[in-house]
C-alpha cells in the first residue's frame, strides 16, 4: 500500500530580527540595505523551526505530533496544510487534505449563525451543496438552532466555540490535520469533541492530529511522531513515544537542579538564576499540595527601590491560570532599595494538577517591567500520593485542586 | 489524485486552482457586501447616495460657482457623474483591495486558499456598488434627456475593463507590499486623494493646455476609461491616443501587480 502522505527531508528556515518590530517597515529594509547591501541585516538569525523531517503516513492512520513549544509541530501543520512553504523538501500527497488549525476560521461577528456556517464551511473546504445537504446536521449537533439568524456578536463565547466546531466536525476530506483545537471549551463539550474526532478516525480517515494533551493523543492516535527541537526525535506506537517524551522532559537539564542559571552574558539579564524548592528542597518536581517556592536572583547595575516579581502560570496549551506579583499581597513589598538579591515566592499549597506548567516572569520595580521572560522555565506537579485522600476529584470538572478543605457534619 | 508541497520555484497564474475555488469569490463578495450595510439603516442605498451626493457637491462648487466647462455643453451633473461611475470602482476598489490581505491575516495564517481570491474580492464588491450607481445613472441620463451613442455598448464595456485591470494591478500590487511594509496603509488614501486631481473626473481633458499635463493624464489609464465612456455621452470625438495608452498601462499594471503577488504570496503567512 503507498503511503497517503510522504513527508520527505522537509525543512523550515525563519529568519528572527533581534530588534523585535510586530512587522516590517519600508523604513527597516531601506535602511537595512544601505547598512548592509549584500545580504545579512546585522542582529537577524536564522532559526530551524523544522530541520530534516521525513516520516510516512498510510491510509486510515491517525497519527499524533508531539512534543514540547516550540518543537516545529505547528510550522508542520502550517507546511502541510499549504499555508506556508517549505524552505526545502517536499510532501507528496495522496489524497484532499483539510486543515483545523482553529475552529471558527473566517467567522465574522456582524453576520448571522445560518450565514456563517456557509461562509466558514466554505473557507475550510466545503462546497456550497455539501454545506446545504449537510446544514441540519450541523445546526443539531452545535445546538443552537435558536438563534441561527442572531448575528454572531451576540453569541456567548461558548456558543460561537459549538457552532465553530459543528461545522468542522462534518468536514469529509481524505486526510485531516488538527492542531489542538479539542483544547478549548468546557468538559462536557470537550467529550463530545473527542467523540466525534473518535467517530471520525474510525471511519477510516486519516488523521493528524497535534496536542499537547497526551491522554486525547492516547485516546485518538494509534501512532505518534515526537518532533524535538525541530527534528524527528522518534516515531513509534503512541504509548512508546509518550513516554520517551516524559523521559526527555525529566532529562532536561532544569529537571536535575532545579536551577535554571541564566547566561547573563549573552542575554544582558539582570536575572541571574532561578530557584525551584519544592518542600524546601530544590527541585522542579513537585506535587499537587506540595509548598512551593520560587527564587529569582538578580544582579541589578543600579539599586531598584521596590523589586517586583510577577509570576504567570500557564497550563500545557499555554493557557495562563494565575498572574501574579508581590503588590497584590499586603505588607510584601521590599521597600529598601537592592542591588543584588533574590526574592521569592511562596505558595503553602500548590493548588494545581498534574501536569506541566510553563512560567513567565517579570521582574519591575512598580512602575516598568526591565525584563520579561516568557515561559522560561517549566514546573512538573505529579500526582497526588493516594494516602492522603480518598480519591482525587474529577480533572474534567475542577480547574483547581484545594487540599485542605474541612468537612463536618453537623449533629 | 497526487500533488507535491515543496518550496516555490516556478510562477504560474494559478487560473486553474482559482476556478477550483470559485465558491469563494462568491462567499467573500457576499461577506464584504453584507457586512457593509450590515447595521446601517439606509443599507444598500449608500451604495447609490454616495456617488449621488458626490455629484450635487461637485454641480455645486466646479459646475456653479467655479463654471468648469463640460465637452459639448452637456449639463454638468451628467458630465461628472460619468467620471465619477468609473472613479468609484477604481478608488474603492483599490483602498477594499490594498487593505483586503492585512484584514485578512487572520484567515490567511490559518487555512489555504488562492491568496487572490481575497482583493479579487474585494474588487467586485467596487463592482457591485457601480452596479447600484449605474441605475442613477440611468435616471439622470433620462432626467437630461441626455442622448447617447450606441457606441456605448462597446465603450462603457471597454471602460470598465481598463479600470478593472488597474485597479486590479495596482490592488494586488500594494495588497501584498502592504502585508509586508505598513507604510503603505498611509499612502493609499493619500494616493488616492492625489489620483483624483490627476483624472479628469471633474474637468474635460481638453481644458488641459500643456503638453507634459497631458503626458501625465495619459499615463493614468482611468483618464482613457472616462473618455471612453464619456465620448459615448457628449458625442465628442474620443482621444484615441488617451484611450491606447490608458489600455497599455492598465495591461502593464495588471501584470505587475498580478506578478509581483504571486512572488510573494507565499510567505504571506509567515509575515501577515
Amino acid at each position: 500500500m503507498k503511503p497517503i502522505l510522504e513527508i520527505k527531508n522537509i525543512s523550515k528556515k525563519f529568519r528572527i530580527q533581534h530588534e523585535q518590530h510586530p512587522y516590517l517597515s519600508l523604513r527597516d529594509s531601506i535602511s537595512g540595505f544601505l547598512s548592509s547591501p549584500w545580504g545579512d541585516k546585522e542582529g537577524d538569525e536564522d532559526f530551524w523551526a523544522l530541520k530534516d523531517v521525513s516520516f510516512d503516513v498510510y491510509p486510515g492512520e491517525s497519527i499524533g505530533i508531539i512534543g514540547k513549544n516550540g518543537a516545529g509541530k505547528s510550522t508542520l501543520l502550517k507546511i502541510l496544510s499549504k499555508i506556508t512553504p517549505p524552505t526545502s523538501g517536499k510532501i507528496i500527497s495522496r489524497g484532499r487534505i483539510a486543515s483545523l488549525l482553529e475552529v471558527g476560521t473566517g467567522f465574522h461577528p456582524e453576520l448571522t449563525g445560518r450565514e456563517n456556517i456557509f461562509l466558514n464551511g466554505s473557507i475550510l473546504g466545503m462546497k456550497r451543496k455539501e454545506i446545504q445537504n449537510k446544514f441540519d446536521e450541523i445546526v443539531d449537533f452545535s445546538g443552537v438552532e435558536k438563534f441561527l439568524d442572531t448575528p454572531l456578536k451576540h453569541y456567548s463565547s461558548g456558543m460561537q466555540l459549538r457552532l465553530a466546531f459543528a461545522v468542522a466536525a462534518f468536514l469529509e476530506p481524505e486526510i485531516l490535520l488538527i492542531d489542538e483545537v479539542l483544547a478549548v471549551g468546557d468538559a462536557e463539550f470537550q467529550n463530545k469533541c473527542m467523540g466525534k474526532m473518535n467517530e471520525v478516525a474510525k471511519s477510516g480517515r486519516t488523521i493528524i492530529f497535534v496536542s499537547h494533551n497526551m491522554s486525547a493523543v492516547e485516546t485518538l492516535c494509534s501512532k505518534a511522531v515526537f518532533l524535538n527541537k525541530g527534528n524527528v526525535n522518534n516515531i513509534g506506537t503512541t504509548s512508546q513515544i509518550i513516554d520517551k517524551y516524559r523521559e526527555l522532559l525529566d532529562h532536561t537539564s532544569q529537571k536535575n537542579s532545579g536551577t535554571i542559571e541564566w547566561d547573563s552574558q549573552k542575554n544582558k539579564s539582570i536575572i541571574k538564576r532561578i530557584e525551584i524548592l519544592c518542600d524546601d528542597k530544590i527541585s522542579p518536581i513537585t506535587y499537587m499540595g506540595c509548598k512551593l517556592e520560587i527564587r529569582v536572583y538578580f544582579d541589578s547595575p543600579s539599586p531598584i527601590n521596590f523589586p517586583v516579581l510577577g509570576l504567570v502560570f500557564k497550563d500545557h496549551t499555554n493557557t495562563p491560570l494565575i498572574g501574579i506579583n508581590n503588590r497584590h499581597y499586603a505588607n510584601n513589598l521590599t521597600n529598601k532599595a537592592v542591588t543584588k538579591s533574590y526574592i521569592s515566592m511562596t505558595i503553602p499549597h500548590l493548588t494545581f494538577f498534574e501536569g506541566i506548567y510553563h512560567i513567565d516572569i517579570y521582574l519591575g520595580d512598580g512602575i516598568k517591567d526591565f525584563e520579561t521572560h516568557r515561559e522560561c522555565f517549566q514546573i512538573i506537579v505529579e500526582p497526588l500520593k493516594q494516602n492522603t485522600f480518598r480519591d482525587i476529584p474529577d480533572k474534567r470538572i475542577n480547574k483547581f485542586f484545594i487540599p485542605n478543605i474541612t468537612w463536618k457534619v453537623s449533629e | 489524485m497526487e500533488y507535491e508541497i515543496k518550496p516555490v520555484s516556478k510562477l504560474s497564474l494559478g487560473l486553474k486552482e482559482l476556478w477550483e475555488f470559485r465558491e469563494l469569490f462568491y462567499f467573500f463578495t457576499w461577506r464584504d457586501i453584507k457586512v457593509k450595510y450590515k447595521q446601517t439603516v439606509l443599507g444598500v442605498l449608500w451604495a447609490i447616495l454616495q456617488p449621488f451626493m458626490m455629484m450635487i457637491v461637485f454641480t455645486l462648487f466646479f459646475g456653479q460657482a467655479l463654471g468648469v466647462p463640460t465637452d459639448n455643453n452637456i449639463p454638468y451633473p451628467v458630465f461628472v457623474y460619468s467620471g465619477l461611475l468609473l472613479w468609484n470602482i477604481f478608488s474603492s476598489g483599490l483602498s477594499n483591495a490594498s487593505g483586503s490581505m492585512v484584514s485578512n491575516a487572520g484567515i490567511i495564517k490559518k487555512i489555504y486558499f488562492p491568496r487572490l481570491i481575497i482583493p479579487m474580492s474585494s474588487i467586485l464588491v467596487a463592482l457591485f456598488d457601480f452596479l447600484m450607481a449605474f441605475i442613477i445613472y440611468i435616471g439622470i441620463l433620462i432626467y437630461y434627456k441626455q442622448p447617447v451613442s450606441f457606441n456605448i455598448i462597446i465603450y462603457l464595456p471597454a471602460g470598465i475593463l481598463i479600470t478593472v485591470l488597474s485597479t486590479f494591478g495596482l490592488g494586488t500590487g500594494l495588497a501584498a507590499l502592504n502585508i509586508k511594509y505598513r507604510d503603505f496603509r498611509y499612502v493609499i488614501p493619500f494616493l488616492i486623494q492625489i489620483l483624483l486631481f490627476l483624472t479628469p473626473v471633474i474637468y474635460p481633458v481638453s481644458i488641459i493646455k500643456y503638453k507634459w499635463a497631458q503626458i501625465i493624464l495619459s499615463l493614468n489609464p482611468i483618464a482613457g476609461a472616462i473618455d471612453l465612456l464619456r465620448s459615448s455621452v457628449t458625442q465628442a470625438p474620443l482621444d484615441l491616443q488617451l484611450v491606447i495608452t490608458s489600455a497599455v498601462s492598465s495591461i502593464l499594471l495588471f501584470f505587475a501587480g498580478l506578478f509581483y503577488f504571486r512572488k510573494t504570496e507565499y510567505y504571506f503567512a509567515d509575515l501577515a
